[in-house]
């Protein structure tokens, strides 16, 4: 606060505002308490007239920074948006006007909410201004203003903390890509990029593109009419690449180190000849990328560990990728029994093999592919011979995709027959060959016991997502499912991207190997920003779905390229500049932000001290949460912009019966659903005082501790949901809080408090009834034990 | 019919799929189902039968022969169509119960003494006398369905219903003594002969015509 600021604030009696309240009170408050040099009121804040009286009052220098005091923060965001100034928003009409529950609503006021007039600007009809208003008792019609007071005072107070962000520069531009892994994945990444304009390097670790992709005979169709295999294609995409002028390919390499941030990653590429030895390196070089794609596919799980599965006991039970190698060789030709050459009358396949249970060594998922890959398999033999008798023993079918359905019926009308059961023993068949099943027919509830010629275990899919950095912590209350498991899934060891990140040396896995990739709200976005995982590395999924896949990544890599260069953050706060500033001499070295930090954004340096990433930075401001001296603060979102505005909310003596609730809210879900409650009209305490905040990660427990000792009676935190299936935005956000939060209780001990006074709730974005409901029951609990001791 | 039952096996070599998709009426679509289940929970007489639909259908695919021409099932289908409109698959699944049921009976196979087996046989005898149905003959012939004892039990059971028919002239009792027939009916006679004769050629020569 070096040059001397004004304040202006700016009062809207649009949309039922200056009917409900006493706007000449607002102005009064505004002036004398928040302080505004200049105080203005208007009918219609958003019309151009409006505006225009703000931008005029900047230009003249009259008013350095802006106080709008009219909608939600999330309404009108462009209109009041003025370059290199710093804007606070009072949310009167969602916060107060529209949220107010009153018996005999004027008629005005419900009609400026319920059509869209008020979101598109137009004046509200004023007609009724007076009808209904007697029906608002005097006390009521006070309480809700001391609301909307408490909302001015707040948006002035935080205004005053507030800096308008600018850009750091120290970005870099840098329109290349690297893409781990040369399968089918990394080639559509590649050529999506490049078509876009952008330079791409593909590693790959083998000699040769194409992965997995590249040793099938025939792929499950995903074009109408779905009814045959089809050719993988590979060839095609793999000439492609190789003739494009913007994609430059390493095969037999590897990545040795990966250090930076979007838009200026230094990879270092070690070329291997796996002819020349052990680790094989024959020199490496190190390149800038302004992103990275990482396609590193999957591991066909191996099932010679499960003994009832006889993979090991008998030559004729092969896994569905040893068989499309057979099927490759075969080019066409009938199959023939591995174990003797015999021509094959009988195949089994045995779906979920290895999938599906929580039996030691067994994958617990389903790997989605592996029903249509039967079925394709099924056709070789079908195709080549219709008398061979082809059996797909499964526990539920599962073809996702359009076609997939389709697929599955030209399968049983070419006579595969489909058969629900389960297999409990395969073994050696004795002299002839072949293989002995046992499997439970769950649709005729009886034991079959059959021979085969040949069996194929439709076995699933082991991620390749290098070593998870967070296998050692916070995962002690899951069940010890890996522990259990250990040949099965601890197949890739070594690291693949080779980070320098404080937090380890690959993307964070999510659950049973695969990287974290947001599966719920934003599928390719990863917890290191720059990084995008695209196939079969994420999730388990078939062709189609990962060239999906690959596409939305390169996608997301192109935009957080162009964010990285005009210093702006990546996804979810897209755009924003602000960027974290430490206070180097308080900061106590602990460590906490930078082991806490979701997108490990935050390295030490030599001297231990936290070292931030502009570039890797979302700006959720986790960081800000967990320092325990409080030295990390954004421009425009710190310690103080929420701090000062819970302390400059007035609290009422205790023998005046209003109680001050708290409500921090997260922005992205708990907020808007508040926002939308309002313009349903549904109503919440009026006792309640609603800040939001960019996560609840980055609610530091000060405010909490302030908030009580201010005589708030009680404080609500609302956030999304954590956990596996979570969907906070910065993924580890809301489980920080709560984890937060289970300490707080032993300073509500100190402070003589019920711990009820400390509430945090899961909201999600639809939960537009119960978040009000939840402020309402608090409200309850309040009048349940009673006013805040502290109030004084 | 043994006979033909024996050439039936020895032709399809335990391939019963095969067989049904050959021989029975609307065989072909067995291999279509996917087991979901909709036709047995949709079936108004589902708790009454040995085996559903659903089940049939696994049974025909798992090479249960005998089991499946001497079931209960097809037998209790009473043409509801419940389990057509719903199938996902749109399977014409009365039509393959009834198909089923007339193979059973081809191959000699199908439950002696199931009473809708039993009443189908009276209903066709019936028919085929006359052309017409004679309600009062049918109705006479389930009475001694189950032998003499059992029909003289059951008639005076229904004496008063019958003597209120006549009283209120619903009924003539002069029907058991001829009642309608057909114009003609020595036309209508050779008609059926005529029909079975293609039928039966039919049989003889093998699959029928577009079954795979």
């Amino acid at each position: 606060m070096a040059k001397e600021r004004k304040i202006g604030a700016y009062i809207c009696r649009g949309c039922g505002i200056g009917q409900a309240l006493d706007a000449d009170r607002l102005e009064e408050v505004a002036a004398r308490e928040g302080r505004a040099n200049l105080v203005r009121q208007h009918d219609f804040l958003c019309a151009p007239e409006g505006v225009e009286t703000i931008r005029a009052d900047l230009a003249s220098g009259e008013v350095s920074d802006v106080v709008v005091c009219a909608c939600s923060g999330r309404a009108m965001t462009s209109t009041f948006r003025f370059d290199g100034v710093a804007v606070a928003r009072a949310n009167l009409r969602e916060g107060v006007v529209w949220s107010r529950a009153r018996k005999g609503e004027s008629s005005a006021l419900a009609d400026a909410g319920s059509s869209d007039s008020s979101e598109r600007g137009e004046i509200p009809a004023k007609t009724g201004e007076t009808t209904g208003e007697a029906e608002v008792s005097s006390s009521e019609r006070e309480t809700m203003q001391e609301m909307a007071d408490d909302h001015i005072r707040m948006a002035c107070t935080e205004i005053r903390f507030m800096t308008p962000p600018s850009p750091s520069l120290e970005q870099t531009l840098n329109r290349t890509i690297l893409v781990v892994g040369g399968g089918i994945s990394g080639m559509t990444a590649a050529l999506e990029s490049a078509r876009a304009g952008y330079s791409v390097t593909i590693v790959e670790k083998s000699a040769t593109l194409g992965g997995f992709a590249a040793r099938l005979w025939k792929r499950i169709p995903d074009r109408s009419p779905c009814e045959a295999p089809v050719d993988p294609g590979i060839a095609t995409l793999v000439s492609e690449v190789s003739v494009h002028e913007r994609i430059t390919v390493e095969t037999s390499s590897k990545i040795s180190r990966t250090s930076g941030s979007p838009g200026k990653f230094k990879v270092t590429i070690e070329r291997c000849d796996p002819a020349s030895g052990d680790d094989g390196s024959t020199g490496s070089r190190t390149e800038t990328f302004g992103a990275i794609i990482q396609a590193t596919g999957f591991t066909p799980f191996d099932p010679s560990h499960i003994p009832e599965l006889g993979y090991a006991a008998s030559g004729d039970v092969v896994t569905s990728s040893e068989l499309e190698a057979l099927a490759l060789a075969a080019k066409g030709e009938a199959l023939v029994r591995p174990s003797d050459a015999k021509p094959i009358k009988s195949v089994l396949f045995v779906q979920c093999a290895g999938q599906r249970s929580s039996k030691p060594g067994h994958l617990s998922y389903c790997s989605g592919y592996c029903c249509a890959a039967s079925i394709k398999q099924a056709m070789y033999f079908q195709d080549a011979d219709p008398s061979i008798e082809t059996v797909v023993l499964y526990s539920d079918m599962r073809t996702p995709g359009s076609g997939g359905e389709d697929f599955y019926r030209s399968g049983q009308s070419r006579g595969i027959v489909f058969t629900k059961g389960e297999t409990s023993a395969i073994s050696a068949a004795g002299e002839g060959g072949g293989a002995r099943v046992r499997y439970r027919d769950l649709i005729l509830d009886e034991e079959v016991e059959r021979d085969f010629d040949l069996v194929v275990l439709a076995t699933g899919m082991v991620a390749n997502a290098g070593v998870d950095s967070e296998a050692n912590d916070t995962k002690t209350d899951e069940p010890d499912t890996n522990a259990s498991a250990p040949a099965a899934i601890e197949i890739p060891v070594e690291s693949i991207l080779n980070l320098t990140y404080r937090q380890g040396p690959d993307l964070p896995h999510l659950a049973h190997g695969f990287a974290d990739s947001h599966f719920i709200c934003f599928p390719y976005e990863t917890r290191r920003t720059g990084i995008y995982a695209a196939g079969p590395v994420r999730r388990p999924m078939d062709i189609a779905q990962a060239r999906e896949d690959a596409t939305g990544s390169a996608m997301k890599a192109i935009q957080a390229i162009e964010n990285a260069g005009r210093g702006r953050a990546a996804h979810p706060r897209s755009g924003d500049l602000s960027f974290p500033k430490v206070r180097y001499d308080g900061c106590t070295q602990c460590k906490r932000c930078t082991v806490e930090c979701p997108f490990g954004a935050i390295d030490e340096d030599e001297k231990r001290y936290p070292l931030f990433n502009e570039s890797r930075c979302r700006r959720c401001g986790t960081c800000m949460g967990a320092c325990p001296v409080r030295v990390i603060s954004f421009e425009n979102y710190s310690i103080d912009t929420v701090g000062q505005q819970i302390k400059s909310v007035e609290i009422p003596d205790e023998t005046e019966n209003k109680p001050r609730i708290l409500v921090l809210a997260c922005e992205n879900d708990a907020w808007p659903a508040l926002d939308m409650a309002a313009r349903l009209r549904r109503s919440w305490s009026v006792f309640a005082r609603v800040i939001p905040i960019r996560c609840l990660g980055s609610v530091n427990t000060i405010w909490v501790t302030d908030a009580l000792n201010a005589g708030y009676d009680g404080v609500m935190l609302m956030g999304c949901k954590s956990g596996e299936n979570y969907q906070c935005h910065f993924v580890k956000g809301s489980e920080m809080a709560q984890y937060r939060m289970t300490k707080i209780d032993d300073t509500l001990e100190q402070l003589g408090l019920e711990k009820e006074r400390v509430i945090t709730h899961e909201v999600a974005i639809t939960d537009i009834e119960r978040a009000p409901r939840l402020i309402n029951e608090m409200e309850r609990t309040i009048a349940r034990i009673g006013p805040s001791p502290l109030k004084f | 019919m043994s006979e033909n039952n024996n050439e039936m096996i020895e032709r399809y070599r335990g391939n019963f799929l095969r067989e049904v998709e050959d021989n029975v009426e609307e065989g072909e679509w067995v291999k279509m189902c996917m087991q979901c289940g909709v036709c047995s929970g949709s079936c108004p007489l589902g708790p009454h039968w040995d085996f559903g639909p659903q089940t049939l259908f696994m049974m025909i695919r798992a090479g249960k022969r005998d089991e499946v021409l001497a079931a209960e099932g097809p037998w209790m289908c009473t043409s509801c169509y419940n389990c057509i409109v719903r199938c996902p698959r749109e399977l014409p699944i009365t039509h393959i119960m009834h198909g089923l049921a007339h193979y059973a009976v081809r191959m000699g196979l199908a439950p002696k003494n199931q009473p809708t087996r039993k009443f189908s046989d009276l209903f066709w005898k019936n028919l085929k006398a006359d052309g017409r149905v004679n309600e009062l003959r049918l109705g006479i012939s389930l009475y001694f369905m189950h032998g003499f004892v059992d029909g003289i039990k059951t008639a005076l059971k229904k004496a008063p219903l019958g003597l209120g028919m006549v009283r209120t002239k619903r009924m003539n009792p002069m029907e058991f003594f001829g009642g309608h027939k057909v114009r003609d009916r020595k036309g209508f006679h050779r008609m059926l002969e005529k029909a079975e004769e293609i039928e039966s050629a039919r049989i003889e020569k093998g699959p029928r015509p577009g079954a795979e």
